[in-house]
């Protein structure tokens, strides 16, 4: 188990530099720059601006700048030629460096606002998820080829197929405009959460209900199964005990990305429901050129998914122990 | 694996659980729960910055509006100069001097006293090229001004004494124009020439050297001299500003707090609008523009704003002023406006919209518009006609067939819809083949400074209202021009008009400057926008201007009718 945890650690660093360094230079080699607008800048103000920024240098020496942990500019360290001011900087002192759209916050500051308010959402989406998932797979697993089998199915497919700002359109017009009882778009009660965190978890729910009913539906063929029945085990308990736990193999196995990728926030919903969360900042940054944003955010990412998929192994040895660590690593 | 492994990773996947729920609670805890402002309004994207001298965008300078307070003040009508920090002022007759009079209880939110100096300061600052200010030009009316911008760190403080900016006491600020400049007044009122606190600047800059901008502005932090003062920021979500009791005027401020949100999706600040948790939104769903405008709410006014088709005259083609004539020519502008834009967008054969006082706006030529439908269809027929005649004579006919262009566009609907109207009509009218692209924005900004298309829709927002701050992005060296078209008697037009007293004469040079435009067409004129707001019916002191710029000073609630 150590040697696994210590052998993923090792490839984390491998990951995380490779997806420093080619982000660092797709992105500077995407058209146009930060400073750009309808109103040009006179140049000497985007000269200034540049030098800011440090976008006058040469590529490699902003890629070392960025990585740390030396500062390279004038009042940077003694080492490379600066005055020794503030020795320190770059991703390797933890210093993610200011934005360029949102210049009165860093890039630290807008992760640390941002993340708890997508982190929180996606929560409770993956509850939502967990908590109509599971039960209908379970469900249309048991009752297979009954019409609440093909009901649920149908629901499923609708979820998965259904594009969130449809629902999330629909959802307004009944629970904000028709009834009247939740508020249509902002952030700070649990009453704001309620509809974005739903139309978020729902397509989750979906491909959890279609995981489970499908893993559920395999495991309920096996010896294992049989063998508990004809022991006169009772069926919820045959269920329960036996059959569930084999048959979340592959819903935990999806689980692990899902997660990462509910808990870092989706632009529509956040645009939608007016949502400070950080999945806005994900296709903004880009579009607005914001170096270091696009990278937090790129680099938030890569963390999250690499620790679920760690952990998503893990699990699956708990919930499977025919499968082995070292061959999940 | 062991069982006490076992025992240990089943641990790590509870906790694994547990954090995301943690999240949910903490954030909802520190929710921070504010209640509703007395005022909440909608200001599309996080703005930039709150530094009023190194913004451009228009939200940012609402947020400035409300923060800070420059020389004058904007009438929320008229837009006419109102006493601001300067109680009064005068101008020497050459139109070269003007004196301001800065009253003595003018106070920052921390309760110093605001002077002649910090005046001083904060146009230097704006000045300095290191400040990175878009619109540092602005000052460069003022003598020596644009020499002290150009000059090398080391030369700078000689420069400086060059510059017609003096305080003789705290209380008195004078300034010398290097040349009349008739909208002088207005730029006082203007957010680049707004006082920022300098000792906060200063100190945040020697004490963060790395983050001083994002710690000056800080809520609670920041030192601003307006009507308001901020007590909470969030990224991404809201200003939150209540009444700055140190304000001279806050007699006259009706408003206790001011909630101004980052919305960038249109259809929820009309879902927030019409849920009544917003109380003001500046735009609105171009689809719902019909049923909207039956609205008494729905406030549609003419705006300091045209929407064009930049040319690369460049590019043969359309290096032939006949060719680019025909092309204007054959636009039906009217039935763009009524039947595609719906909001009431004037159609405009002009660079400079409707709406400018005392302007004399010329047009391109082309035929007198009718009051009805007939005269209309008759009109444009003509025009047409003429459009025909002309690419005929440069040479295009069934023999020698003209080559397709392109129309080159940033995404989105609106500008689709006008692309595909144009196309329609130069296919029809000229038998050209016209093919649409659209790009993203940074993409699209890079390929019109580059010169990189044939035609490219652009737009212009006045940042006072004068016909120069249209006309002027067109000379030779302008960084907004991006046409390639150059003209030496345009820019001399534009010079002379700058150094003109009288008034009158002045606004005939820059007419006869756009005449010129308008006859060489480096643009093809299309319309002129309407602000578009859907504003509380009892708020009082918001008024339709031509800049949709409106002071929060001057708001207020008004009685229930009864």
């Amino acid at each position: 188990m150590t040697l696994f945890l210590l052998r993923r650690a090792g490839w984390f660093l491998v990951t995380l530099w490779l997806v420093v360094s080619v982000s660092f230079v797709l992105m500077r080699a995407v058209r146009g720059g930060p400073f750009s607008s309808e109103r040009a800048l006179h140049p000497a103000v985007e000269q200034s601006l540049r030098e800011r920024y440090h976008l006058d240098w040469p590529l490699w020496k902003q890629y070392l700048q960025y990585v740390g942990p030396l500062d390279w500019s004038a009042q940077g360290h003694r080492l490379v030629g600066g005055d020794g001011t503030r020795p320190w900087g770059g991703l390797l002192a933890l210093d993610l460096g200011p934005s360029f759209k949102y210049r009165d916050f860093t890039v630290g500051e807008i992760l640390a606002q941002s993340l708890p308010v997508s982190a929180a959402l996606g929560a409770l989406a993956l509850l939502w998820a967990l908590a109509l998932g599971l039960p209908s797979g379970i469900l249309a697993a048991v009752r297979r080829g009954t019409r609440l089998d093909l009901a649920l199915r149908l629901a499923a497919t609708l979820g998965i197929a259904l594009p969130n700002f449809v629902v999330a359109g629909l959802l307004v017009l009944v629970f904000v405009f028709g009834l009247g009882w939740l508020p249509p778009a902002g952030w700070g009660d649990l009453a704001h959460f309620l509809l974005p965190s739903f139309v978020l978890g729902l397509p989750f729910a979906a491909y959890i209900a279609r995981l489970t009913r499908a893993g559920l539906l395999e495991v309920l063929n096996q010896d294992f199964v049989r063998t508990a029945r004809a022991k006169g085990l009772p069926p919820h308990l045959v269920l329960v005990r036996h059959a569930l736990r084999a048959s979340l193999l592959p819903v935990v196995t999806y689980l692990g990305p899902a997660t990462a990728g509910i808990l870092t926030g989706s632009l529509v919903v956040e645009k939608i429901f007016a949502i400070p969360g950080v999945g806005t900042h994900f296709v903004n940054s880009a579009l607005n050129r914001d170096y270091p944003l696009a990278m937090g955010v790129t680099l938030v990412y890569t963390v999250l998914v690499y620790a679920l998929n760690t952990l998503v192994d893990a699990a699956a040895t708990l919930l499977d122990p025919r499968i082995p660590l070292e061959e999940a690593g | 694996m062991t069982a006490a492994w076992r025992a240990r990773l089943r641990n790590v996947l509870a906790l694994a659980l547990l954090v995301p729920l943690a999240a949910l609670a903490l954030a909802l805890a520190r929710r921070a729960r504010l209640p509703r402002a007395e005022l909440v309004y909608s200001n599309g994207s996080e703005v930039t910055t709150l530094d009023p001298a190194t913004v451009s965008g228009q939200s940012e300078g609402r947020v400035a509006m409300a923060l800070f307070e420059g020389l004058t003040v904007k009438h929320p009508e008229t837009l006419a100069p109102l006493p601001g920090v300067a109680e009064r002022w005068e101008v020497a007759p050459d139109g070269l001097t003007y004196t301001f009079h800065l009253r003595a209880e003018a106070r920052w939110s921390n309760g110093e006293h605001l002077t002649a100096e910090d005046f001083l300061y904060s146009w230097r600052r704006l000045l300095e090229p290191e400040t990175a200010a878009p619109f540092a030009y602005q000052l460069w009316c003022v003598r020596g001004a644009e020499a002290f911008s150009r000059s090398a760190p080391e030369e700078r403080e000689a420069r400086w004494r060059d510059v017609g900016l003096a305080a003789p006491d705290a209380h008195t600020l004078v300034v010398e124009l290097a040349r009349p400049t008739a909208y002088f007044l207005a730029l006082t009122s203007f957010h680049p020439l707004f006082p920022v606190h300098r000792r906060s600047l200063e100190e945040a800059q020697r004490s963060f050297p790395r983050r001083w901008q994002s710690e000056w502005v800080r809520a609670g932090r920041l030192i601003s001299n307006g009507p308001f003062k901020l007590v909470e920021r969030r990224v991404n979500d809201r200003l939150r500003l209540v009444r700055n009791p140190e304000y001279w005027d806050v007699g006259a401020v009706a408003l206790r707090s001011l909630d101004i949100l980052a919305l960038e999706h249109i259809g929820t600040g009309l879902n927030l609008y019409l849920a009544g948790e917003v109380d003001w939104i500046d735009r609105v769903p171009a689809t719902l523009v019909p049923e909207l405008r039956r609205r008494p709410d729905f406030q549609a006014a003419p705006y300091l704003a045209s929407y064009f088709y930049r040319v690369n005259v460049t590019r043969p083609p359309l290096d032939d002023v006949r060719v680019r004539r025909a092309l204007a020519l054959s636009v039906d502008r009217r039935t763009l406006c009524a039947a595609i834009l719906q909001k009431g967008e004037p159609p405009s054969w002009s660079l400079t919209p409707p709406g400018l006082a005392g302007y004399p706006r010329p047009e391109m030529r082309h035929a007198p518009v009718g009051a009805d439908e007939a005269a209309h269809a008759a009109a444009l027929a003509a025009d047409r006609a003429e459009a025909r005649a002309l690419l005929a004579a440069a040479g295009y006919g069934p023999a020698r067939p003209f080559p397709p262009l392109e129309i080159l566009f940033n995404t989105s609907e609106t500008h689709r819809d006008v692309a595909e109207v144009l196309a329609a009509d130069w296919s029809a009218t000229l038998g050209i083949e016209v093919k649409l692209l659209n790009q993203e924005w940074k993409s699209f900004l890079d390929s019109q400074t580059n010169l990189r298309y044939d035609l490219s829709r652009s737009s212009w927002i006045g940042d006072y209202p004068d016909p120069n701050t249209f006309l002027e992005a067109f000379t030779a060296d302008s960084e907004n021009n991006r046409t390639g078209w150059r003209s030496e008697r345009y820019d001399g037009l534009l010079a002379a008009a700058g150094r003109e007293v009288d008034a009158a004469r002045r606004l005939a040079l820059l007419a006869e400057a756009e005449a010129l435009l308008l006859e060489e067409l480096p643009i093809l004129p299309l319309f002129g926008y309407v602000s578009q707001n859907l504003v509380h019916p009892r708020l009082g002191g918001f008024h339709a201007n031509v800049l949709d710029e409106h002071p929060p000073k001057f708001w207020h609630w008004k009685e229930r009718a009864r």
